[in-house]
C-alpha cells in the first residue's frame, strides 16, 4: 500500500522501557466539569437540530394548530378554551422533548454512538442534560406560535405569555426526562420511539381535552402525566386575577418530576454506557 | 504500559424465538493477555467476528470482563473504567453520536469534553483540521460527507485532547490514499514528538504490515500469535504463494493441475496454494507449458503475508482478512 509513509514502518519500536517493573500510575488527563461539558453538548445538540429537526418542529406546530381548529367547533369558549389552548402548546413540548428525545437516545444507544461519549472524561448528567435542555428550548418558538395562534383563535388574553417562558423549561424538564429514560431503557429502538408515541399521544389526548370532561379514572390517569401541570399552569393564568400560588404549585410539580426524571435518565445513561 | 491478563468475555446463549434462530454461548475473548509498550504500534489483527472489538471494548472501559485484569499506564481499568477515558481517546466505528454536526463542531465539541477550555479546544480543532487536510470541509456536517472524509473528521475528534494511548478500531475504513497517508502522518509525528502509543485494530493484512511495531494475532477470541509482523512471517517463511487464474475452467485433463487442486483453496477462477520453493517452481512450470498455459489467464508468486500466517497458525476462517 502505497499510501503508508516508509517512516511509520522503517522506525524500530523504542525499547520496552516499562514492561515488567510496575511503575507509578501516570497522571490522569483532566476530568471535563459538569457546566463546561453541558454548555458544550448544549450547543453541538441545539445546531443539529436546527439542521435536522426544523421540519419536525413545523410538524409539531401544525399539528397543535390543526387540533385547536378541530376543537373551535367543539368547545363554546370560556374556560374550555383555556384549557384547548395551553394544552396544544404543551403538545408542542411533548411532542419533541419525549417522542424525539426518546428516538435520539434509542438510536444512540443501539447504534453504538454512546461509545463516543463513554469513552470521554464526561460527567453522565452533563450529555443528558444538555441533549434535553436543547431539544427543550427548541421547542420554545413553536410554542409561542401555537400559544399566540390559539388565543387569537379563541379570543383569549395575550398578556400571560411569558408564563409559558417558565412551563416550557419546566414541563420541557419533566417530559425530556422521561423521553431520555425512555430511550436509554427501552430493549429495542422500536420500543424506545413506541414508548415515546405513546407518551405523546398520551400528552396530546389528556392536555388537551377540558377535563371537566372526562371520566373519573381518565381524570386520575390525567393527574399522573408531568405534562398536565404545565397545561394547568398556563390555562390559569387566563383569568382576570390568576391565583399565583397554584401557578407554582403547579410549576413545582413540573421541576419536581424534571429533576426525578432527569435523574432517572443520568443513570439510565450510566447504565447503558457500561455494558 | 498495557498489560493485559487472562481477560475473559463470555456472551450468554440466546434461546431461539419466532423468527430468530438461537445462538450457542459465545466466547469473545478468551484468556488473552498482552503487553503494549510506549510508543508502539500495536496491533491486533483478525478476520470478522475474531472478538478484536469485544477486547477493544474492554480495554476501554466500555465492557466489563468476567475474569482478567487490564492496567494501562499503572491505572486498573476494570476496578476503575471511567479512568480510562482520561487516559485514552477512542475512534470506535460507528460515528452516530457526531453525524448531524459539522466537522469543526464534532471536533471542538469533543475536545471540550475531553477536558479543554474553550480556547484550547478552538486552538487544537484549528491545528488537527489543518493537520490532516480537513479545513475546507470544517463547515459541512458529517452526514454529508463520504464514508472516508467522515472516518477522517472521527479520527480528527480522536486527536483533540492529546491522549498518551490512542485506541483506534479500523480507522482507514473507506478513505483514500492520501486520506489514508494524513492518518498515518499524524500518528507518526505524535509517536516521535510525544511518545504516543497506539492499539489499531485492523483486518487489513497488508496495512498490518507496513504500520504496525508487532501485532496479535485473534482468532475466535484467544491471540494465537504476538509478534513483529517480519518475525511471524518468519514462522512460513519455508512457503510460498501461488495464486492462479484460469481463463474458464481449470485444465484437469493435465495430471499436474489435477494433483494441485487438492491443495489450493479455491474461489471462482482463482485458486491459492501455499507451497515449498521447489514445489512451487515446478507448478509455474507446469501451468505455463503445454495444455495449462493456454487455459491460464494470470498468475502470482509472493511471499507470504500476514494471511497466511494466519493461516498457516490454524485460523479458522478462510476469509475476513482483507489485503487492500
Amino acid at each position: 500500500m502505497s499510501a503508508v509513509p516508509t517512516g511509520v514502518a522503517a522506525r524500530p519500536a523504542p525499547a520496552a522501557e516499562d514492561t515488567g517493573t510496575r511503575r507509578a500510575a501516570a497522571e490522569l488527563g483532566p476530568r471535563a466539569r459538569l457546566w463546561p461539558s453541558l454548555a458544550a453538548v448544549y450547543r453541538a445538540q441545539l445546531s443539529r437540530a436546527r439542521v435536522a429537526r426544523i421540519p419536525l418542529l413545523f410538524v409539531a406546530t401544525f399539528q397543535s394548530v390543526g387540533i385547536m381548529i378541530m376543537m373551535r367547533g367543539v368547545v363554546s369558549g370560556g374556560g374550555e378554551a383555556e384549557y384547548v389552548v395551553s394544552g396544544a402548546s404543551v403538545v408542542v413540548v411533548a411532542y419533541v422533548a419525549l417522542n424525539l428525545l426518546s428516538q435520539y437516545f434509542g438510536h444512540l444507544r443501539f447504534s453504538g454512538g454512546l461509545d463516543h461519549y463513554a469513552t470521554l472524561p464526561v460527567p453522565p448528567a452533563a450529555v443528558v442534560l444538555g441533549a434535553a435542555a436543547a431539544y427543550a428550548s427548541f421547542t420554545v418558538p413553536g410554542t409561542m406560535v401555537t400559544a399566540v395562534f390559539g388565543c387569537l383563535l379563541f379570543g383569549l388574553p395575550l398578556g400571560n405569555l411569558w408564563v409559558l417562558l417558565a412551563v416550557v423549561p419546566l414541563a420541557g424538564a419533566a417530559l425530556s426526562g422521561l423521553g431520555a429514560a425512555c430511550g436509554l431503557l427501552a430493549p429495542r429502538p422500536e420500543l424506545a420511539t413506541l414508548l415515546g408515541q405513546l407518551g405523546m399521544s398520551a400528552a396530546l389526548l389528556l392536555g388537551v381535552l377540558p377535563p371537566d370532561r372526562m371520566p373519573e379514572a381518565v381524570r386520575f390517569a390525567r393527574d399522573l402525566l408531568p405534562s398536565t401541570y404545565g397545561v394547568e399552569a398556563y390555562a390559569r393564568t387566563f383569568g382576570g386575577s390568576p391565583d399565583w400560588a397554584y401557578v407554582a404549585g403547579d410549576m413545582a410539580v413540573c421541576a419536581g418530576v424534571g429533576v426525578v426524571s432527569l435523574a432517572v435518565a443520568t443513570w439510565a445513561y450510566r447504565r447503558a454506557a457500561v455494558r | 504500559m498495557c498489560a493485559v491478563r487472562g481477560l475473559t468475555k463470555t456472551y450468554a446463549a440466546v434461546r431461539a424465538r419466532r423468527g430468530a434462530p438461537g445462538t450457542p454461548e459465545v466466547r469473545a475473548t478468551d484468556d488473552v493477555a498482552l503487553d503494549i509498550r510506549r510508543g508502539e504500534i500495536f496491533g491486533l489483527l483478525g478476520p470478522n467476528g475474531a472478538g478484536k472489538s469485544t477486547l477493544v471494548r474492554q480495554l476501554t472501559g466500555l465492557m466489563r470482563p468476567d475474569r482478567g485484569s487490564v492496567e494501562i499506564l499503572g491505572h486498573d481499568i476494570v476496578a476503575h473504567p471511567e479512568r480510562a477515558a482520561r487516559i485514552l481517546a477512542y475512534l470506535g466505528q460507528e460515528s452516530s453520536a457526531l453525524d448531524e454536526l459539522t466537522v469543526a463542531l464534532a471536533a471542538e465539541t469533543t475536545g471540550r469534553l475531553r477536558g479543554l477550555d474553550l480556547r484550547r479546544a478552538r486552538a487544537e480543532r484549528d491545528a488537527v483540521l489543518e493537520e490532516l487536510g480537513l479545513t475546507p470541509i470544517a463547515g459541512r456536517p458529517l452526514k454529508k460527507l463520504s464514508g472516508g472524509q467522515r472516518r477522517l473528521a472521527c479520527f480528527a475528534a480522536a486527536l483533540v485532547g492529546e491522549r498518551p494511548l490512542l485506541v483506534l478500531d479500523e480507522p482507514t475504513t473507506g478513505m483514500d490514499p492520501v486520506a489514508r497517508r494524513a492518518v498515518w502522518s499524524a500518528v507518526d509525528r505524535r509517536r516521535a514528538e510525544r511518545g504516543t502509543t497506539v492499539l489499531l485494530v485492523t483486518h487489513n493484512v497488508i496495512e498490518a504490515e507496513t504500520v504496525l511495531d508487532r501485532v496479535a494475532v485473534l482468532d475466535q477470541g484467544r491471540v494465537i500469535a504476538c509478534d513483529t509482523p517480519a518475525g511471524l512471517k518468519e514462522r512460513v517463511a519455508g512457503e510460498v504463494r501461488v495464486e492462479l487464474v484460469w481463463r474458464e475452467s481449470p485444465p484437469l485433463q493435465v495430471p499436474e493441475v489435477a494433483a494441485l487442486r487438492q491443495r489450493a483453496v479455491e474461489a471462482g477462477r482463482r485458486w491459492t496454494l501455499r507451497l515449498a520453493p521447489e514445489e512451487a517452481r515446478a507448478a509455474v512450470a507446469t501451468v505455463t507449458g503445454g495444455a495449462a498455459f493456454a487455459a491460464l489467464d494470470d498468475f502470482t508468486l509472493a511471499t507470504p503475508s500476514l494471511e497466511d500466517v494466519y493461516l498457516a497458525l490454524g485460523g479458522a476462517a478462510q476469509q475476513g482478512l482483507v489485503r487492500a
